[in-house]
């Protein structure tokens, strides 16, 4: 009888693929274990083999066919003695014992073969998200305003029995803007919900039983770590990530720095109108590189390339229990005095917790500063709709060779973080030099 | 000395004060509870309970007045004898003021007898009652302490609210009655004039008319019942009307005559026509107001507006350690109301986790007359001068099975929902038994369901209750029994 090869699923979660190409054309012999097709999802390139041997007697599906439904059948086998007139393609499509994807293992749809590895000793049986651990306890009116709100249940905490998410837990995510479906998430949905669900980490069960009982105590997510964690993750799962890092002299900004502070006009108090820092001069730097180098400051959806014309940076500020993202919009028009200014004033309400949504939502990049904590270079993980995050370090006094002899110089560690869908490492680069270059002449940002 | 101290002080022992204390002596705190008067308040001495037993007697009646409906002939006349209805009635007050005053001895929580006055935040003064000992608190309960001055960290005001009388027709206990009266004639009038006809007024006028006597209600606004849904208003007004209840509506008694053993009420419409309706009595039942006087609130600068001491959403007043609620704290003036309001209160003062405030829009409300008419949620106005988009489901009693066979197929229900989201806005609802339907609505409100669970919700047959999924199925084209 005639063996059916379908679709494979790679991933618990892979509804289709594409064929990408067959390494078997019909006639061939093929035995188990051959590779006889490359599949494609949106994240990687997988190999399908032959369970059983015999003669491929048809291929059904053309290499190159896009969207490819899981158990589709995609070609047939022939058994020793059958001939194609055997092959009855009608009900290929039913799930078929013999299928190509039995052999294949189920991996977590992901580029980086490291993290399956990590993964996989961690967490030997990914547990596809179980109905009841992942439940969200809701009204069903809550469910059905989130739904026509589009607001993630997942993102909100309940104020209702047993942390049941009831009307009023909505309509204050509404008031406040918190919940919503991120812009990029809203601008490329599919993209997400394939990425969805394979890196669901252990379950809370499997976590606290490497515990003793007495020794933690649990404290629930609000709806910021909530957000933080679902966008970070989001992000992670979805966005490859490219790291570019450089260092940069620092003296002669915290020279200009000096000097245009000491020039601050004072009012009768004695309080200058301003007082730069050197992450105002990071942010104002930054957005003067993605002025010069447009093509990097970019938003990916999966049909376009968003080409931002301002530059609308982030800002990460750490707050009690989080933190946030206030946005200096077209910062590389702005002047110095007024990036700072907006800066202590979105600092000082971030706080408070008073930030409204359309001062952290949205942004074309971002810069985290861990400079004042003695950090000297870390990597952050770019915020969707951001292609780039700024990583920047503290500034230090550090042995630099300069005209072949050894000097003292101030240097400040920065690392672009970019989304490598739309900013590839080479753009990334152009940017971070453009940014050196304002940073170690910083007089051509006052121009 | 006798232990003065309290966690918590609760002044008025009707159905908020009593049921917050108990509440609070749950929570751990050392309560005691001051009265005046009665256990239970108004509600079950004088209100609520013992008037429904009234109504029963008169639905008795009714019943047996249509024996012959049902296949029954009764040899001999059924008549009311008006001393054993009113006795009966006064008993069940008098066994249920007795169970308060049991369960504030199995909480222990200590009862103070007398009249309360607040003389600076934490304290409480106890004076002598002003109030005679009557029937069904004859005698003051035992054990309970007197006169003295006590203190306390937290001081509930739960003093309740009196029957408001308008300028002129001052009742005087004799011609002129409020509930007090109305709740024990001595023989049976032959005519009432009622004035008002909110819950208190039509459930008199309903229990007069059932022991054959002529009632005339007359009410200010253009419907009975003014504040349910017009729709359900009307088709009540249409069956006490049937009933033979006389109702005069957009009118008002102007004045009241006196004579020996009559009144003549002078009843002005709102085309300015006055007519004149003699009567033996007039029923004045405009309306309660919150007993805010002589318990030292004004002294204190406790924050008092149109007779009701202001609160916040946790029965919070402006003063710290003092706190208000039920009748005295503002409208509606409602037992179960009053009951959640307290719990609240009291549990927001032990801050138990996930105390909210309470939502207004979900207190139903019943009325006893016959038939019923029982409520939750927005009216059909409301709900559009709301600005909301709606679905409007109605059932009528004559197409379900049950009341046909209960010889009761005259009601009808009703049910708002909001179009977009489906959310249960009001449910509204006339006829036979009602004032137990409703609470399937009022939970179905809280557990927030939309129309969808409603219709997922099996109903079992035959009950009177299928009569409210049918409403639902109506509000989306979807009625199966009609």
């Amino acid at each position: 009888m005639p063996i059916n090869i379908t679709m494979p699923a790679l991933s618990p979660t892979m509804e289709e693929g594409n064929l990408a190409k067959w390494l078997v054309k019909e006639g061939d012999q093929v035995s188990a274990g051959d590779v006889i097709a490359e599949i494609e999802t949106d994240k990687a390139t997988m190999e399908v083999e032959a369970v059983d041997e015999g003669t491929v007697g048809k291929i059904v599906v053309p290499a190159g066919t896009a969207g490819v439904k899981v158990n589709e059948l995609i070609a047939v086998l022939l058994e020793d003695g059958e001939d194609a007139s055997a092959i009855d393609t009608s009900g290929g499509s039913a799930p078929a014992e013999k299928s190509g994807g039995d052999k294949v293992p189920a991996v977590p749809e992901s580029s980086s073969a490291i993290e399956v590895g990590a993964k996989a000793a961690t967490d030997p049986v990914p547990a596809p998200k179980n109905a009841d651990g992942d439940r969200i306890f809701s009204s069903p009116l809550a469910r059905r305003l989130a739904k026509l709100n589009g607001l993630d249940l997942k993102a909100l905490s309940g104020s209702g029995p047993h942390g049941r998410i009831v009307k009023r837990d909505i309509e204050e995510a509404l008031a406040a803007g918190t919940g919503t479906a991120a812009p990029a998430a809203a601008e490329a949905p599919k993209a997400a919900a394939a990425a969805s669900a394979p890196a669901t980490g252990a379950s809370a069960d499997q976590v606290l039983k490497l515990f003793d009982k007495d020794s933690y105590e649990l404290v629930p997510h609000d709806g910021m770590r909530k957000t933080i964690a679902k966008r970070l993750t989001e992000s992670k799962q979805t966005i490859p990530h490219f790291y570019v890092s450089v260092d940069c002299e620092l003296d002669a900004l915290l020279a200009l720095r000096t000097q245009l502070n000491d020039a601050a006009a004072k009012d009768k108090e004695g309080k200058p109108a301003y007082k730069l820092s050197v992450n105002d001069m990071t942010i104002k730097a930054l957005a003067l590189a993605l002025r010069d180098v447009p093509n990097a400051n970019v938003s990916w959806t999966d049909e376009n390339m968003v080409m931002h014309k301002h530059a609308d940076v982030g800002v990460a500020v750490s707050i009690p229990g989080g933190l946030i993202t206030p946005i200096i919009r077209r910062a590389e028009e702005k002047p110095l005095s007024v990036i700072s200014n907006e800066m202590k004033d979105y600092g000082k309400r971030a706080k408070e917790r008073k930030l409204k949504p359309e001062e952290y939502q949205g942004g074309t990049t971002a810069v985290s500063n861990m400079g004042m904590m003695g950090v000297k270079n870390f990597s952050a993980v770019v915020n969707p709709p951001h292609a780039t995050i700024l990583a920047v370090g503290a500034g230090e006094k550090r042995p630099v060779v300069k005209n072949g002899e050894l000097a003292v110089a101030t240097v400040m560690s920065v690392t672009l973080s970019t989304d490598h869908r739309c900013v590839d490492g080479a753009l990334g680069a152009e940017l971070l030099a453009a940014f050196k270059g304002y940073i170690e002449n910083p007089m051509s940002m006052l121009v | 000395m006798a232990d003065t101290n309290y966690d918590v002080i609760i002044i008025g022992s009707g159905p908020g004060g009593y049921v917050t204390a108990i509440r609070s002596a749950q929570l751990g705190f050392k309560t005691a509870i001051v009265e005046r008067e009665h256990l239970g308040g108004i509600c079950l001495n004088w209100g609520c309970i013992p008037t429904k037993a009234l109504l029963r007697s008169a639905e008795i009646l009714d019943h047996a007045n249509h024996a012959k409906s049902f296949g029954l002939t009764l040899e001999g006349a059924m008549k009311a004898d008006v001393k054993d209805v009113v006795a009966r009635s006064r008993g069940v007050s008098a066994r249920l003021n007795g169970g308060v005053g049991f369960l504030m001895k199995k909480n222990k929580i200590d009862v103070i007898w007398g009249e309360a006055k607040l003389t600076k935040p934490g304290e409480v003064k106890v004076g002598k009652s002003s109030k005679p000992v009557v029937e069904p608190q004859n005698p003051i309960p035992k054990g309970v302490k007197g006169e003295g001055t006590y203190t306390a960290k937290h001081i509930i005001v739960a003093t309740g609210a009196r029957p408001r009388s308008l300028p002129g027709i001052e009742p005087d206990g004799k011609l002129i009655w409020t509930y007090f009266e109305a709740m024990k004639p001595a023989k049976m009038p032959k005519s009432l004039v009622v004035m008002g006809s909110g819950a208190i007024g039509i459930e008199f006028a309903s229990f007069y008319l059932s022991m054959g006597v002529d009632v005339t209600v007359v009410e200010l606004m253009a419907n009975v019942m003014p504040v349910e849904d017009e729709e359900i208003s009307k088709f009540a007004r249409k069956a006490l009307e049937k009933r033979g209840l006389k109702i005069i509506t957009e009118a008002k008694v102007t004045k009241v005559d006196k004579a020996a053993s009559s009144i003549t009420a002078h009843v002005e419409t709102k085309d300015g026509k006055v007519s004149q309706i003699t009567a033996d009595h007039l029923i004045s039942a405009v309306g309660v107001q919150g007993n805010i006087e002589n318990i030292g609130l004004e002294a204190l600068g406790v924050k008092t507006d149109r007779g009701c001491v202001v609160i916040d959403e946790y029965g919070r007043t402006n003063v710290p350690g003092i706190y208000a609620i039920g009748d005295v704290a503002g409208p509606p003036m409602l037992a179960h109301k009053a009951e959640h309001e307290g719990v609240i209160c009291i549990e927001k003062i032990a801050d138990v986790p996930g105390v909210h405030a309470m939502d207004h829009r979900k207190i139903p409300g019943c009325t006893y007359c016959n038939p019923q008419v029982a409520s939750v949620g927005l009216t059909e106005a409301k709900a559009k001068e709301q600005g909301r988009e709606i679905r409007v489901g109605r059932y009528m009693f004559n197409a379900n099975g049950k009341a046909i066979a209960l010889g009761e197929d005259n009601g009808m229900i009703k049910v708002i929902f909001d179009k977009k989201s489906g959310e249960l806005l009001g449910a509204h609802m006339c006829g036979a038994e009602v004032t137990e339907l409703i609470q399937g609505f009022v939970v179905a409100m809280n557990l927030e369901t939309t129309e969808e669970e409603l219709m997922h919700t099996i109903f079992p047959h035959p009950t009177l209750s299928e009569m409210m999924k049918e409403s639902v199925l109506d509000a989306y084209g979807r009625v199966l029994n009609a």
